[in-house]
């Protein structure tokens, strides 16, 4: 190639989009496929052994876990308020967007400690008492799907609970909205991931 | 712009020398540079021990009613008996070598040691995007490196189960024999999986998002290229093991059944999901080592890259077509014939993008004004390795011809002639050519080159005969072949291997020395020792905190050697301001 071909044209830098914001999207990436893997596993076993799954509703409390859905799905509609917020600088309006949906992810986590407590100390399964893991492919893939996702929202509360402290503190504002915006990708991505859950592991 | 990159990397850097305490330096530094060095260690300690196992292992094969391993009697009773390698004391060995090699040697080195040195250095930027994930990818290696030694030592000894882990084996102690060893190593996986996820976003984010301006996709060169591709095999890969590793460490540990058939579970699950992820991960072992070699062969060529757009093509077919392969490795599991019929036809696919990268090495050296150096006579070793260990992967592709060789020591030849012709070549000429960017002074040349001729003779000696006991029909994770009809008459060359490996094994030394000698007593780098073009020969040996006083603009090609219209040298630097280089410029 000719010398002046490869000599310096306009200058290039990255992506027109904030580091972090990057970084949290790759991240994501990864966990698409550590959610697949765990789900395409759950659709190969659930195949080969479909006669041991029970009917829906079943064994299953759908009725609580529909609840539990709903408040997660206000947990991402007051996380995007929260995000408006801050590109407003309405400082009232991040303190009590991020405290709710703060309150909204820990309530989540808190109905599924009440629905495992239910399932391992009440439930029956084929006869004995308690629906644990090792109560069939069925109790092993519920468990271990549900419990990923919950260890992925107690993650996040974490998160969120620190960047409210930090709201009262006066940390975020219209110039500084970065933060929250990463954590919302993150949160509205263990938001789609229940969604997916709870359609198959509950309803159908 | 120093300023703009100080910003984006959410760290304020400062370019003046500023004092920090030795913890904050040396061990909990956020340094990418200080980072790769300590990978560095850390791989070449697991290195040795990985072939420590090794030497084990061979041993035993060369010689397995002899007894009287020397240095015997410094084992437990539970590994060694009266100089005799028990049996299970041997398959924790084939698994942990194994395991060890692939996951706490080659890959952290390939990786975690060039990914963070280079890629800030080679892209013109002052560190990585996330510094503070960076130093957490290197320390979650640590627990992992712990649990990996410690594991030998529990009741039951180290994991057993073959380096790929195959269920019911891996998931029933009494299957095994091995229980808590196991899931030790299942543990140490995860975190590996964890510090490779993490480190892969910031490789991504840093390539994507931070390179010095000018640094075009297109001028990026071949080992970024080559980097920033394996960050996104291993990002893809990674979580679908650490998915299934969990998965196994349920089975046996909360009494879940994923893999064991008695409760419903699948076997053939695990296989899918591990070779999912292994065949990618096969190609994160090989393509860092793909690009170092094309840098270090421009270099020593005094030529560009021969076809740099095919090369960065080529990388990029191979990473997709490394996803769509997995089913070649499970051809003797009860597999439809149909379906590994197309697996057969995309693994004989990557031939073509492998062939394509092999022919361009060779242009690139054609009639080339080759500088044979140590780092280069590796490059060279690597090109003429891969090319047989490639070759000997188009047998294995084919369903007819891998179930003959399936399962024997033919595999362990292929895969050692990738592995290790291919990788660790690559990377021990990594290192001779990096060495004096990372500390200032060159490794010695003499001893670079023994330790070249040593490694490449008796690697040879080592896995070229092991073709012929793999097609004679040894097993490949026998502990004694001496009992089988089939196997009389291959004692002899089961005994020249391991001489030789003892050799290969030996002639490490020789490089260890050298390594650790040249730190104090070899000659002092300048900035620029190979007359290399990429951005980070441009800044002293060994960069400060900071990489830059002024971050670079680029202006041309990676690789721009023995330029037409550069008169006084034979190469022109990224950075160069072409007003200032030629005044032909723009003539064209």
């Amino acid at each position: 190639m000719a010398y002046a071909a490869t000599a310096g044209r306009v200058p290039e830098r990255g992506l027109d989009v904030y580091t972090q914001k990057v970084g949290m999207w790759v991240f994501l990436c990864s966990e698409v496929m550590f959610f697949a893997g765990l789900i395409g596993s759950y659709v190969v076993l659930r195949f080969g052994a479909a006669d041991t799954w029970a009917e829906p509703g079943a064994v299953l409390n759908v009725r609580v876990t529909a609840f539990n859905t709903f408040l997660l799905i206000c947990s991402s509609v007051t996380m995007v308020k929260a995000f408006a917020a801050a590109q407003a600088g309405d400082q009232r309006g991040i303190q009590i967007y991020l405290l709710g949906t703060t309150i909204l992810g820990a309530t989540f986590l808190g109905v599924q400690v009440y629905e495992y407590t239910e399932l391992v100390l009440h439930q029956s399964w084929q006869g004995s008492h308690g629906f644990t893991p090792a109560a069939g492919l069925y109790g092993a893939t519920f468990f271990t799907m549900t419990g990923f996702h919950g260890f992925h929202v107690l993650l996040g509360v974490i998160c969120l609970a620190w960047a409210t402290i930090r709201a009262w503190r006066g940390h975020w504002g219209a110039d500084n909205t970065h933060g929250i915006e990463v954590l919302g990708l993150y949160w509205h991505f263990v938001d789609l991931v229940w969604i997916i859950l709870f359609t198959i592991v509950y309803l159908i | 712009m120093a300023t703009i990159v100080a910003e984006a990397t959410g760290q304020a850097i400062l370019h003046e020398e500023h004092e920090q305490s030795f913890l904050r330096k040396y061990i909990f530094s956020t340094d990418h540079k200080v980072i790769a060095i300590q990978f560095l260690i850390y791989t070449l300690f697991f290195l040795m021990i990985g072939g420590l196992l090794a030497m084990l292992m061979r041993y035993q094969i060369a010689w397995p009613a002899r007894g009287q391993l020397p240095l015997g009697g410094i084992f437990p009773e539970s590994m060694v008996a009266s100089g005799y390698i028990l049996p299970e004391f041997y398959n924790a060995l084939v698994t942990m070598h194994g395991s060890v090699m692939v996951f706490l040697a080659i890959m952290p080195m390939l990786v975690g040691v060039w990914a963070n040195y280079l890629i800030p250095l080679q892209l013109g930027t002052h560190d990585m995007a996330f510094p503070r994930l960076n130093m957490l990818s290197f320390w979650l290696m640590v627990p992992a490196g712990i649990l990996t030694l410690a594991s030998f030592f529990v009741i039951g000894g180290a994991a057993g189960a073959g380096w790929t882990l195959y269920a019911p084996l891996s998931a029933r102690p009494d299957l095994s024999g091995v229980g808590l060893g196991q899931i030790m190593w299942l543990a140490a996986l995860v975190f590996i999986g964890l510090s490779s996820i993490l480190g892969s976003v910031n490789y991504i984010t840093t390539t994507i998002n931070l390179r010095a301006p000018g640094m075009t996709w297109m001028r990026m060169p071949l080992t970024i290229w080559s980097l920033f591709i394996t960050a996104i095999l291993a990002l893809l890969a990674m979580p679908v093991l650490s998915a299934a590793g969990i998965m196994l460490v349920f089975d046996q540990t909360i009494g879940t059944s994923f893999f064991l058939p008695e409760g419903g579970g699948q076997p053939l699950l695990w296989q899918h999901l591990f070779w999912f992820f292994g065949h990618p991960e096969v190609y994160i072992l090989i393509l860092p080592a793909m690009g170092f070699t094309s840098e270090i062969l421009s270099a020593g060529s005094r030529k560009p890259v021969f076809g740099y757009k095919a090369m960065v093509l080529a990388l990029v077919s191979i990473a997709f077509l490394g996803f769509i392969v997995w089913g070649h490795h499970m051809f003797q599991s009860g597999m439809n014939p149909m379906l590994g019929l197309t697996f057969t036809v995309s693994t004989l696919f990557i031939a073509v993008p492998s062939a394509i990268k092999t022919f361009n090495w060779m242009g690139t050296m054609w009639r080339g004004n080759l500088q044979l150096h140590t780092a280069m006579l590796f490059a060279i070793g690597f090109v003429a390795m891969f090319a047989i260990g490639g070759l000997s992967g188009v047998f294995m592709a084919s369903t007819p011809v891998d179930i003959y060789i399936h399962d024997t020591y033919f595999i362990v030849a292929h895969i050692h002639y990738v592995l290790f012709g291919g990788s660790l070549f690559a990377l021990f000429g990594a290192i001779y050519f990096w060495y004096p960017k990372m500390f200032g002074r060159m490794m010695d040349e003499t001893m670079g080159k023994i330790h070249f001729w040593l490694t490449f003779v008796f690697f040879n000696l080592v896995f070229f005969p092991m073709h012929g006991v793999g097609m004679v029909g040894m097993m490949r994770r026998i502990y004694d072949s001496t009992g089988y009809a089939h196997l009389q008459g291959i004692e002899d060359s089961n005994a020249l291997i391991t001489w030789a490996a003892f050799g290969l094994f030996a002639s490490g030394f020789l490089f260890a020395f050298n390594f650790f000698w040249s730190l104090k007593k070899g000659r002092k780098a300048e900035a620029n020792p190979w007359n290399a073009t990429t951005l980070e020969w441009q800044t002293p040996s060994p960069p400060k905190h900071g990489n830059w006083e002024e971050v670079p603009v680029v202006y041309h090609g990676p690789h721009e050697y023995s330029h037409p219209d550069v008169e006084d040298k034979d190469w022109l630097a990224q950075n160069e301001r072409p007003d200032v280089v030629s005044p032909a410029a723009g003539s064209h």
